[in-house]
């Protein structure tokens, strides 16, 4: 029997019950774009945060306290170990220092409201040292933030979310009913892979710590170096200076860790790649699950057919054959949904999800389309083979 | 002289084993030469199904010999035995059996797909069967489109058309009017008389009338074989 024979009867077998073949088709299909779709997610993720990232500049360094480390007694970063650092006799190749706190808040205008992914309060420097220009207005200033005045610089989103259009500069915004005077709106930043680095509100240091998060610790100290060059002495300063303030000798452990852009980017990079990972390890059950569907309905096929079955063995048809039946009716289930799937996963990336542009991965295409075809031949394979191992006399008997 | 077409000797099957065995089929002896038309008899339990399935090679013996066309089939395996029935053997069955969703000329082309013939040659062969059953204008029709007694003339056009040495027929007028019934048997009489071997089982007399030879089983065993028209 040639392979055409083996194809024709195969499409007469599938189209003899429409119905069930299309929803075994859509098993393979999800599981495809899925696959497909969620790699395209998590690598469209990775390649936002290169993309900002690059864009901060390369003569940032954060740092950060470590909580639950080994340290003795950890102490908080403080307002008075930013000021150490801002010191130039101790530290020469620090430019600035901006010390920043972090808080989730609703903001509210004229009965809209919106919950803020980030406000921040932090000083003046903080959006130079941050590569975040301010658009339109004016961002904050030192004395802003001496006299803990109520003003903030809101980002596009928040701008989009709260005024819809309208022009936000001077007017009043409330951040957990505490009134704010918008002075300036961020540029547009786009997207930086987990996080909408758009969805943010800036205020003056004093006045948040008032306002919302207290005056203890801060989140994050922003340090920028002179430039790039100075930035592994900056980095050295750093550590040499709050260590002494935290007591930290060289056999303790650290309470803080200090970050260059580098560093940053690939501990984002770990995390969405374990991200990644996470979803195609969702995606491929969603596909083995489509297979064991074809599995399912292939031996409801093989039942249903038996006397079929018997039939043409009876007038002569090889085992060959009937197993090439059964096989080519699954593997063409599953390659018909898996050209559905790339087809669906393509269009479906062409669209943006919460700020992260999908980029389709070439190789999981390819990957997901054989490993579909593949899953025909495999789970295809237990049914078929049953099949052809019925004896006629009892598949003829059969009613 | 060629040799017979069914040549059994000393035929057994046993069903199960121990106290509980039944003896289907307890040593027959036959012979049906070329060009023969012999008609089965027996009641139900008499071993004439076993017989039937046997003799068309789905079946294999307990004991006993069996010559299909001068081959001895005792040492085949499955797939010698399923190009056996490709080549040698036509079935007609009680139930027409035609494959559903494909048309006339498609079950009737079917044998030849798996002898691996080409398309064209296929559709000849297929239409001039029909022809012969007298079903040249059902031909594009699917089985549930035909009366029992067409869809049991294009089982016969599928069994003859890969010009068997042996056409089984299994109680082939048991679903049918005696109308169809007539016309069958007519178009079975015709084939024979162009020269086809047919064994035929039934447990009808004026079915059996049809044929040239009536054999008569009872309990496994032959008890009359009774010519009633020279081969």
């Amino acid at each position: 029997m040639s392979p055409l024979e083996v194809l024709r009867f195969a499409v007469k077998g599938l189209l003899a019950n429409k119905m069930r073949s299309v929803l075994t088709t859509l098993g393979i299909s999800i599981g495809v774009a899925a696959v497909i779709l969620l790699t395209a997610v998590g690598n469209g993720a990775s390649k936002a945060i290169e993309n900002s990232i690059a864009g901060l500049g390369t003569n940032l360094l954060t740092v950060s306290p470590m909580r639950g480390g080994a340290a003795t007694a950890p102490r908080p970063l403080t307002v008075a170990d930013a000021e150490a650092l801002a010191d130039k006799r101790i530290a020469p190749d620090i430019r600035s220092v901006s010390p920043v706190v972090s808080a989730q808040a609703t903001a509210t205008y004229r009965g809209l409201s919106h919950s803020v992914g980030q406000v921040i309060g932090t000083r003046p420097s903080y959006f130079d040292a941050t590569s975040s220009p301010v658009g339109s207005g004016a961002a904050f200033s030192d004395s802003d933030v001496t006299d803990a005045r109520k003003v903030v610089v809101i980002g596009q989103t928040v701008a989009q979310e709260l005024f819809a259009g309208d022009d936000p500069l001077g007017k009043q915004i409330q951040l957990n009913n505490i009134p704010f005077t918008v002075a300036g709106v961020l540029a547009q930043k786009g997207s930086s892979g987990l996080q909408n680095a758009d969805d943010t509100v800036v205020a003056p240091l004093t006045t948040l710590q008032y306002a919302l998060t207290g005056t203890g610790s801060l989140n994050q100290v922003v340090v920028q170096a002179e430039s790039a060059e100075v930035i592994t002495a900056a980095q050295n300063q750093i550590t040499a200076v709050l260590n002494q303030r935290h007591g930290i000798t060289g056999s303790s452990t650290s309470d803080f860790r200090v970050q260059n852009q580098q560093q940053l980017l690939s501990t984002r990079t770990q995390a969405v790649d374990v991200f990644t990972t996470l979803l195609a390890a969702v995606a491929g059950i969603s596909l083995l699950v489509g297979g064991i569907g074809i599995t399912n309905i292939m031996l409801v096929t093989v039942t249903e057919r038996i006397r079929e079955i018997g039939i043409r063995k009876a007038i002569g048809a090889p085992r060959g054959a009937i197993s090439g039946q059964f096989l080519a009716e699954a593997t063409l289930l599953s390659m018909i949904g898996g050209a559905i799937g790339v087809l669906a996963g393509w269009v479906g990336s062409r669209f943006s999800f919460s700020g992260i542009q999908p980029e389709v991965l070439p190789s999981s295409v390819l990957l997901a389309f054989g490993v579909s075809v593949l899953i025909g031949l495999f789970f295809g394979s237990y049914p078929a083979s049953r099949a052809a191992r019925l004896r006629p006399i009892e598949a003829l008997r059969h009613e | 002289m060629t040799a017979p077409v069914i040549e059994i000797k000393g035929l057994r099957k046993t069903y199960g084993g121990g106290d509980t065995a039944v003896h289907a089929l307890r040593g027959v002896d036959l012979t049906v030469h070329r060009g023969d038309y012999v008609a089965i008899m027996g009641a139900s339990g008499s071993g004439k199904s076993t017989m039937l399935n046997i003799l068309g090679c789905l079946d294999v013996p307990s004991g006993g010999r069996y010559k299909l066309d001068g081959i001895d089939i005792g040492s085949f395996n499955e797939t010698q035995l399923s190009l056996l029935r490709n080549r040698k053997l036509g079935f007609v069955f009680q139930s027409f059996n035609l494959i559903p969703r494909v048309s006339a000329l498609g079950n009737v082309e079917l044998p030849m797909t798996y002898a691996g013939l080409g398309r064209k040659q296929r559709r000849e062969r297929a239409e001039a069967a029909l022809e012969l059953v007298g079903l040249s204008d059902r031909a594009h029709h699917m089985p549930n489109e035909l009366s029992g007694g067409q869809q049991q003339r294009v089982a016969v056009a599928r069994a003859l058309v890969n010009a068997p040495a042996l056409v089984l027929a299994d109680e082939p007028t048991g679903n049918l009017d005696s109308k169809s019934s007539n016309d069958l048997l007519g178009v079975l009489g015709r084939l024979n008389a162009l020269g086809r071997t047919i064994v035929m089982i039934t447990h009808e007399n004026d079915v059996a009338a049809h044929a040239r030879r009536v054999v008569r089983l009872v309990d496994g065993e032959i008890t009359s074989d009774h010519r009633q028209a020279p081969l």
